[in-house]
């Protein structure tokens, strides 16, 4: 099954990483270098699913959450975020302005897809 | 000419310089040019003839009679250079004319006797046997590294 | 060119390191400087984060590890638990260029510096005073394997302040899945007890995906409990009224199970039992699947209906039971949350700049082809001047505008190789911290115009003189802190690195604040290594110039850091092979400046074709300021072999260029030869004796390599219009090897061209 991705991140690393992982699985991956970027992207797409990271500048990932839940044909759009932090604050943070779900940095190109795929079918 | 070709065999490069013959690897020769003008460098070395332009590179240009110690001579239009590449630098060799492309089995080639210090002799690597001329093969590294083992 | 996309990626990632390193010491020195913007100690924190994350893809655990706690002491920055003193900064400061080692370190993969880690992580821990517990937590998440997901059970309910449903203790939960592991044990059935809470939809969570992700598990059997569903009337849409109930016969085990509900922990109740038992839900469900409703699903995914006062869709009559198959997708709630149909929050924000990296090598390539361009056109416009072609027809006005794009073409390639000095000045910020920290001094760098774009390949290669010269002012140009007291200046002292574009040419000026050049000793010295007769009658300025003598070193102690046997004369010589020049200025009790100009481009050059004894030359035309043609009595003999001329009112030497290159023997009648007069950086003047004068015309500069046994006085080489070589000339290095010092070296010695 193949997914039409948008991937926040602030790092091109981050961004190269998760393309390497999710084209050759035959996804179509959008990437943003931050939230306000993520957001200009987003309005000239549909995607299945969003992964964004936390700390980008100019707009952070709850931002950017906050942003994408309040267009209401994102409201259930699945979010998952990209976090280093385990910390459970931040990942309340992260429910509260409305993510599906997360993944920890550094993350199985395999276990990425899959989470992909759990939320976004 | 002798042209026995083996698995072992080296192609070698013949030219003649003031009556005498030498040779090259060919496979350290990237080309063979016609003699041109080479404005020569300030204070370089004596056997440094100056530099030319090889398709949009400056490459020095070696007199290699005045490198081996040969009898000064005038450039005629025979004159060629012959380009060739030690490592990642490209040199130009100014030889009286290139003779011939021959095979030649490492049986063929002798140590050239150690009987002088002779600069000529130092850069001679093996000598060979071409219908009864003897050819001097050049060790490229030590003719050309003199630069810097000069300049260091 | 390699192939694997995760070593190019690996590249890639060292690439971005460099920015962000670059961010981070910004960043930092905007705190030195006073900056208290919440946003600067993002941008610190920031890079420090995007580094950790990046190296914990590529299991660089010793980055990863430093950069953990580097970052965890800038998080209490940035949660205002800790405040920034100068003592603070100059951690974070060592941090920062520990971590661009650690970088580099493991780019090359090196050996690791353990002794100076530990001591950073020292460093670094007092500021964290006692151990914080979310450290202790975070830490075990750094200890993963390379790429591996480290699925995060660590919720713990003490934590998270009063919602304490909405993170339940999860103390029992077995291991994080392993979704690779093939379970060969039989099948077990396990009963899961489902129901979602409201916010499990606010999150954009499905429970049909979830229940289809059981079902992708094993043989699954979902009942769904429609028991609390409310008459129609009282329906409220943005609650969930349904529970489901899964029979699931599965390989898996329940952590398995259980990592398909991760994202939904908290958002819902969930049992799990196993066996086919009923689970224990906590919430009251009676099982009547004979009246169950089927849950029509909406169309799309997409936007709920916008108006909530239409008609639901009315339940329809219901199965007994909806079995699931493997793949089927049937129940989507019809409950939402409310739409808050606002429009798109953020203004749209200037995008971002985009850029593209590119190959150093193509750019090369593409540099290398353009002065073929370029030559090639001066090739093609002399042709028809040969030719008799007239100059106002129509070939030659387009020759015209051949050579005008080709101008600009050459322009705008260059363009593409010139950076700011930025990064190079920040590692002189580095070098300042090392350098004024191994002699036990106060020395405080200020940096100016770091914007002003240089050919990368200048940058690179100022690199090195540039950190001998900085390292020399801490070390011989500012004097001890007693001494500056003493002399009623700032304890601290001072270097200034400035930058600027100054008519076609950048200039990189180092200045300090210290006690200035000791003439006298510079003097003394001289004498004493016999570079100058003991009755030399020297200037100021020729006595600060004995600096770049070969050999030369004022440091009557040989100190950790000049004492590396390479002086003056190596910086100068690798300024001139830039094209570069440097003067130094200095005054006493003032201190002293060092200015190196350099042309902005290694690729052009705007020069003077002459002829000289037969050979083509090229002099820069910046450096010419006049030319003269001379009278042989117009020229004064100074003293055999050295003349001068007049020039308006003052004597001016006259050097007879083709001798000086060993072209000819000296001139003895110069009636009719042309003199170019030259102005060097340090104002002095000079003629140069030429033939004659052929051209004045762009250049592409073509360098010489070491191998070439390059003489004093020749730059590099171009190819000219006519396929012939000319050689570039230094007029500065002529006159400088043939004025009253003698030459130290012989003329092709290729010594400190290295450098």
């Amino acid at each position: 099954m193949t997914l039409e991705i948008l991937a926040v991140d602030d790092s091109r690393t981050m961004r190269d990483l998760i393309k390497l992982a999710l084209l050759p699985e035959g996804f179509t991956v959008h990437t943003a270098d931050d939230g306000v970027h993520g957001i200009e992207v987003l309005s000239g797409i549909e995607p299945d699913a969003i992964i964004t990271d936390i700390n980008m500048p100019r707009m952070d990932g709850f931002g950017f959450i906050d942003a994408v839940r309040d267009q209401s044909k994102h409201r259930s759009t699945p979010i998952l975020m990209l976090t280093t932090e385990a910390a459970p604050e931040l990942k309340k943070r992260a429910r509260e302005a409305g993510a599906t779900g997360w993944i920890v940095k550094p993350f199985d190109p395999e276990k990425l897809v899959k989470a992909l795929q759990m939320v976004a079918g | 000419m002798s042209t026995q070709t083996g698995p072992d065999s080296i192609e070698l490069l013949t030219f003649r310089i003031a009556e005498q013959e030498y040779a090259l690897d060919i496979l350290s020769v990237r080309e063979i040019r016609g003699w041109t003008h080479a404005p020569p460098l300030p204070h370089a070395p004596h056997y440094m003839k100056g530099v030319i332009n090889l398709r949009g590179t400056v490459l020095p240009v070696m007199d290699l009679s005045a490198r081996l110690g040969l009898p000064k001579r005038e450039q005629n239009a025979r004159n060629v250079i012959i380009v060739v590449k030690l490592e990642e630098t490209m040199t130009g060799l100014l030889v009286d004319a290139v003779s011939d492309i021959v095979a030649m089995s490492p049986e063929d080639m002798q140590p050239p006797p150690e009987l002088s210090s002779d600069i000529a002799e130092a850069v001679v690597s093996a000598l060979t046997l071409i219908d009864e001329r003897m050819i001097r093969v050049l060790d490229l590294a030590s003719t050309i590294n003199v630069l810097e083992g000069v300049a260091a | 060119m390699t192939t694997d996309p995760m070593a190019e990626i690996r590249a890639s990632f060292f690439i971005e390191c460099e920015e962000l390193l670059e961010a981070l010491q910004d960043g930092l020195q905007m705190m030195d400087e006073g900056e208290d913007d919440p946003e600067t100690i993002n941008i610190v924190f920031r890079a420090v984060h995007s580094i950790k994350g990046g190296a914990g893809a590529f299991g660089l655990e010793a980055l990863v590890r430093f950069a953990h706690r580097y970052e965890t002491v800038l998080d209490e920055v940035r949660a205002g638990r800790l405040l920034v003193d100068p003592d603070a900064l100059k951690v974070f400061f060592q941090a920062a260029d520990h971590l661009s080692d650690l970088v580099r370190i493991s780019r090359d993969e090196a050996p690791l510096p353990e002794e100076e880690t530990v001591q950073l992580l020292e460093a670094l821990d007092a500021f964290l005073g006692d151990t914080p517990p979310e450290e202790e937590a975070a830490e075990e998440d750094i200890d993963f394997q390379p790429m591996g997901l480290a699925l995060d059970l660590d919720l713990n309910g003490d934590d998270v302040s009063e919602d304490s449903d909405a993170f339940p203790s999860l103390d029992d939960l077995p291991p994080p899945p392993d979704f690779n592991t093939e379970n060969d044990s039989a099948s077990e059935t396990y009963t899961i007890v489902f129901t979602p809470k409201a916010e499990l939809f606010e999150t954009g969570n499905e429970p049909s995906l979830l229940l289809r992700n059981l079902g992708d598990l094993g043989e699954a059997q979902v009942v769904c409990d429609a028991s609390e569903l409310p008459d129609l009337a009282d329906l409220t849409p943005e609650l969930p009224h349904l529970s489901w109930t899964i029979n699931l016969a599965t390989d898996a085990d329940e952590g398995e199970i259980r990592s398909i509900f991760e994202f939904v922990e908290g958002l819902c109740t969930l049992e799990i039992a196993a066996g086919n038992g009923p689970a224990h839900a906590d919430q009251n469900h009676s099982d009547i699947p004979h009246n169950l409703p089927e849950i029509t699903p909406p169309e799309t995914l997409g936007p709920p209906p916008e108006s909530r006062s239409a008609p639901f869709p009315a339940p329809q009559s219901a199965p007994a039971s909806l079995a699931y198959e493997q793949q089927t997708e049937e129940t989507t709630p019809a409950e939402r949350a409310p739409v808050k149909d606002k429009s798109a929050k953020p203004a749209a924000a200037p995008a971002a700049k985009s850029v593209v990296r590119v190959d150093l090598d193509r750019i090369e390539r593409l540099v290398n082809l353009v002065g073929e361009l370029v030559i090639n056109q001066a090739m093609l416009s002399q042709s028809p001047e040969q030719s008799g072609i007239s100059p106002h027809s129509d070939a030659m006005s387009g020759l015209e505008e051949f050579q005008r794009l080709t101008r600009d073409i050459q322009d705008s390639v260059m363009m593409i190789r010139a950076q700011p000095v930025k990064s190079l000045f920040q590692r002189m910020s580095r070098i300042v911290r090392e350098a004024s920290a191994a002699v036990g001094m106060d020395v405080r760098l200020q940096i100016f115009g770091e914007a002003t774009e240089v050919d990368k390949t200048v940058i690179e290669r100022l690199a090195d003189p540039l950190t001998h010269m900085i390292r020399n002012a801490v070390d011989h140009g500012l004097e001890s802190r007693d001494d500056r007291i003493a002399a009623g200046k700032e304890p601290q002292g001072r270097v200034n690195l400035t930058a600027a574009h100054r008519s076609g040419r950048v200039v990189i000026e180092i200045a300090d604040d210290g006690a200035g050049i000791n003439r006298p000793k510079v003097l003394q010295i001289a004498i004493d290594k016999g570079l100058i007769a003991p009755d030399a009658n020297l200037s100021d300025s020729e006595i600060d110039n004995l600096l770049f003598l070969p050999g030369f070193s004022t440091a009557s102690v040989v100190s950790d850091l000049s004492g590396r046997g390479v002086g003056m004369d190596v910086v100068r010589t690798a300024i001139q092979a830039l094209g570069g020049r440097i003067t130094i200025t200095s005054e006493p009790e003032k201190g002293t400046t060092f200015s190196i100009s350099l042309p902005l481009t290694l690729a052009v050059l705007d020069g003077m074709v002459v002829e000289v004894a037969g050979e083509t030359l090229v002099l820069p035309l910046n450096l010419v300021v006049e030319t003269l043609t001379l009278e042989n009595e117009g020229v004064k003999m100074l003293r055999p072999g050295h003349n001068v001329i007049e020039v308006r009112s003052g004597f001016t030497p006259l050097f007879d260029l083709g001798h000086a290159l060993g072209y000819r023997e000296p001139v003895t009648d110069f009636e009719g030869s042309v003199a170019l007069l030259t102005a060097q950086e340090d104002e002095s003047r000079a003629a140069l004796v030429i033939d004659n004068i052929q051209d004045q015309r762009q250049v592409v500069i073509k360098g010489l390599d070491d191998s070439f046994h390059r003489a004093p006085g020749i730059a590099a080489a171009t190819i000219l219009g006519d396929g012939q070589i000319a050689l570039i000339l230094d007029p500065s290095d002529i006159i400088a090897n043939a004025g009253p010092m003698p030459r130290t070296s012989p003329a092709y010695s290729s010594e400190g061209l290295s450098a």
